[in-house]
């Protein structure tokens, strides 16, 4: 008797705390697809567009966005914890495709898109430029959208220029130079990330026109080649003789943009796709004066990366597919990346960029600078692996080295054998 | 819900009703304890058991990937690891210790201060109190803007009197001691708040008779307030002891992952971190925080021991 009525109150017990999960879990993720769409998305001028219109999706379709924003490192928490655990509350997800997209491709996070990008000939998938569609790409299956496409280019000071009596540097021998001669006490000649993994995407730039790249043909790393330590010397060798003083080694765009649009600066290369923050007056004492020119040439010429930095994709997870991909393709249609394009965000789409429109609200020499970059710009900005966040740390030690003054290229043999370790445990 | 006839309802559940009551009353400590122990069944026991399973494994990438069962071989592989493991345990004993025993001084000092009533005294209480109140993110934040080596306002006040800009969290050699000034600052209060809590509830008289042998202010520190308050002391010193060899978020916000280029503020929670969340090693980070949770509970037991064998 004593135990049988433990047993009722435990199943009692038990019953209650399943209604209560199941009260709690209501609202989304069943198979039949809810009306509500949610969406997480990470802060950036394309977001800002898109939640100003999504009203517009609401009305047209009669779904229910659900929008959450987030800044990038939590994003990627978010998504490592959601995920990791299989959890069906996210249904569309802005993502990094160089960054997250192995990685997410390999542990199946991701929803297969390639059927639906192909059904719907007027949302065009064939109009997206190759590079940012090979890099949402994974085992030939397509895994995410591209929707902001960037390039290395050169932000420069007119004024400082002029007043100098120097032309806009073509090569990386003229920036050096010209950096040399502008750098004074209170400006520095030419200011640039210094973070230990986040420079690693703008020194890529340079490492492909000194002739380099991360791996070789052979997927070997390459960071040890003399081309790299080439690289490595006159990146971190601009930021240490001609950068701003007490540079920090801790640098991200934030930091650096701050220290070129308050006017310590005459030379900055970074991603196009930030030019807002130098040419909006609201940002940048300097907005009158900034000019833009593609990357200058290093021995193996002007090489910039041209990549698709976010993407948006399905989650595996979620219950929501069919709604979430029309919010997909309506987030991606040509209008809207017309509209985003034309509030300073460049995107995928070839239309777009042969249109005049899509150009038309961007400063000319940065239009004509981002049409160079993208006809030899290179398609990765990073090294291509499953676990990027510690391969960056590897590759861009010898950056910091060489910030430092310390010797660029024994950092370089240094982080040529930790890569190479990292490749061989990568690929076991 | 079932239904039942109303002579048989009344006789039975009334029988149930009895049994009920004496079974629960013969189990009265097992089913008062019961909400508390699925609690920490839930939320402490099983995480902490599956962070032991996961420490033991090879699991990296995804949580649901398939991983190998590897033995100690994660604690094998942290425990040799001289270029990221041991630097971290070193720093976080150092940012602890550190920040602890200013924390404990500082707010011993401020405490005696606020003992003895005065005018003014709420308002001078509400301002000690109001970094506590505040968010530690927010707080990384307004610190790293201070402390920016070229446009923070750190740098231009030195400027003022002369002295030349220093390079606070960007200096290799200068990144830890200057978060645990930011970490000094925003807990002091707390312990503040602990020790005025226990120098109020002290008696008067031992300090009386003191001052009528004709001790002063010093001797009557040392030798009558300061013994009496030991009980007090390690209290705050436990609790904030605790708190300290956690910090977290102070170093994630000024300095970010793997703390910053040259790990300079990386202490054990942020290295586990990194590997969970940046790396995506979840055997190893694993392996890291279960060595961390010892660290903690062996320090946790030494400071007990010595409260007991102080209250003796």
């Amino acid at each position: 008797m004593k135990r049988r009525s433990v047993v009722k109150y435990a199943a009692v017990a038990a019953a209650l705390s399943m209604g209560l999960t199941a009260c709690g879990g209501g609202g989304g993720g069943d198979s039949k697809g809810s009306d509500t769409v949610r969406v997480t998305l990470a802060n950036h001028v394309w977001t800002e567009g898109i939640k100003a219109a999504i009203p517009e999706f609401e009305k047209s379709t009669g779904l229910k966005v659900e929008l959450t924003q987030l800044g990038e490192d939590q994003l990627s928490d978010q998504y490592n914890v959601k995920l990791n655990a299989g959890s069906d509350e996210i249904d569309v997800m802005m993502y990094r495709p160089l960054q997250e997209g192995k990685a997410f491709g390999k542990n199946g996070y991701l929803a297969d898109l390639t059927s639906k990008v192909a059904e719907d000939a007027d949302w065009n998938w064939k109009d997206y430029q190759d590079g940012p569609v090979k890099a949402s790409t994974y085992e030939d299956k397509v895994m995410g959208v591209p929707i902001i496409t960037e390039r290395e280019v050169l932000y420069y000071r007119k004024d400082l220029l002029k007043a100098a009596g120097l032309e806009v540097p073509k090569t990386m021998e003229e920036l050096e130079a010209a950096a040399k001669k502008i750098a004074s006490t209170d400006t520095a000649g030419f200011v640039a990330r210094t973070g230990k993994s986040t420079a690693v995407t703008q020194f890529s730039s340079f490492l492909y026109s000194f002739g380099g790249d991360f791996t070789d043909e052979s997927g070997k790393s390459a960071v040890g080649s003399e081309e790299a330590k080439k690289a490595y010397a006159f990146y971190g060798g601009l930021i240490k003789n001609y950068g701003p003083k007490n540079v920090s080694t801790d640098m991200s765009w934030p930091e650096a943009m701050a220290i070129f649009t308050q006017g310590k600066a005459a030379f900055y290369t970074e991603a196009d796709s930030l030019y807002k923050n130098a040419t909006d007056p609201a940002k940048s004492k300097v907005a009158e004066t900034v000019g833009f020119a593609p990357l200058p040439a290093g021995p193996a010429g002007s090489k910039p990366y041209n990549i698709p930095s976010w993407g948006l994709a399905i989650n595996q997870s979620s219950g929501n597919q069919d709604n979430a991909w029309k919010f997909i393709k309506w987030a991606t249609s040509k209008d809207r990346t017309l509209e985003a394009q034309k509030a300073g965000v460049p995107g995928p789409r070839a239309s777009v960029w042969s249109d005049p429109a899509g150009t038309s609200t961007y400063p000319k020499d940065l239009a004509a600078a981002i049409a160079v970059s993208a006809e030899k710009g290179v398609g990765h900005d990073r090294p291509l692996v499953i676990t990027v966040g510690k391969a960056r740390e590897i590759v861009g030690e010898p950056i910091v080295a060489s910030i430092t003054g310390a010797d660029a290229s024994a950092a370089a043999d240094q982080a040529n054998t930790a890569f190479q370790k990292f490749l061989d445990d990568e690929n076991k | 819900m079932s239904v039942l006839t109303p002579a048989r309802s009344s006789g039975q559940s009334a029988r149930t009703r009895a049994n009920f009551s004496a079974w629960a009353n013969r189990h009265r400590k097992w089913l008062f304890a019961a909400p508390a122990m699925i609690f920490v069944g839930l939320l402490i026991v099983f995480p902490l058991a599956w962070t032991l399973y996961l420490s033991l494994t090879d699991s990296q990438g995804s949580v649901r990937a398939a991983s190998d069962f590897v033995g100690f071989e994660n604690y094998l592989t942290v425990l040799t690891d001289t270029e990221r493991f041991w630097p971290a345990v070193g720093r976080t004993v150092s940012f602890t210790l550190v920040a602890l025993v200013c924390e404990v001084v500082l707010g011993m000092c401020i405490a005696l201060l606020l003992w003895r009533p005065f005018r003014g005294e709420k308002w001078v209480r509400v301002a000690i109190l109001l970094p506590l109140v505040a968010t530690p993110v927010a707080v990384g934040m307004m610190w790293r803007l201070i402390f920016d080596p070229n446009i923070g306002f750190a740098n231009q006040l030195l400027g003022l009197v002369g002295i030349p800009p220093q390079p606070w969290l960007s200096g290799q050699d200068s990144a830890l001691p200057t978060t645990i000034f930011m970490d000094v600052w925003q807990w002091t209060p707390m312990v503040v708040l602990i020790l005025l809590a226990g120098l109020t509830s002290l008696s008067e008289e031992p300090d009386e008779a003191a001052r009528m042998d004709g001790a002063n202010a010093f001797q009557r520190f040392f030798f009558v307030t300061l013994p009496l308050m030991m009980p007090t002391v390690i209290v705050a010193i436990l609790l904030r002891g605790i708190d300290a060899l956690k910090t977290f978020d102070i170093l994630y916000a000024t300095k970010g992952k793997g703390g910053g280029s040259f790990h300079e503020v990386e202490t054990l929670n942020v290295y586990a971190y990194g590997l969970s969340f940046d790396y995506n090693q979840y055997g190893l980070s694993s392996a890291v925080l279960i060595l961390f949770f010892m660290i903690i509970i062996g320090s946790m037991w030494l400071l007990t021991m010595r409260k007991k064998a102080g209250s003796k």
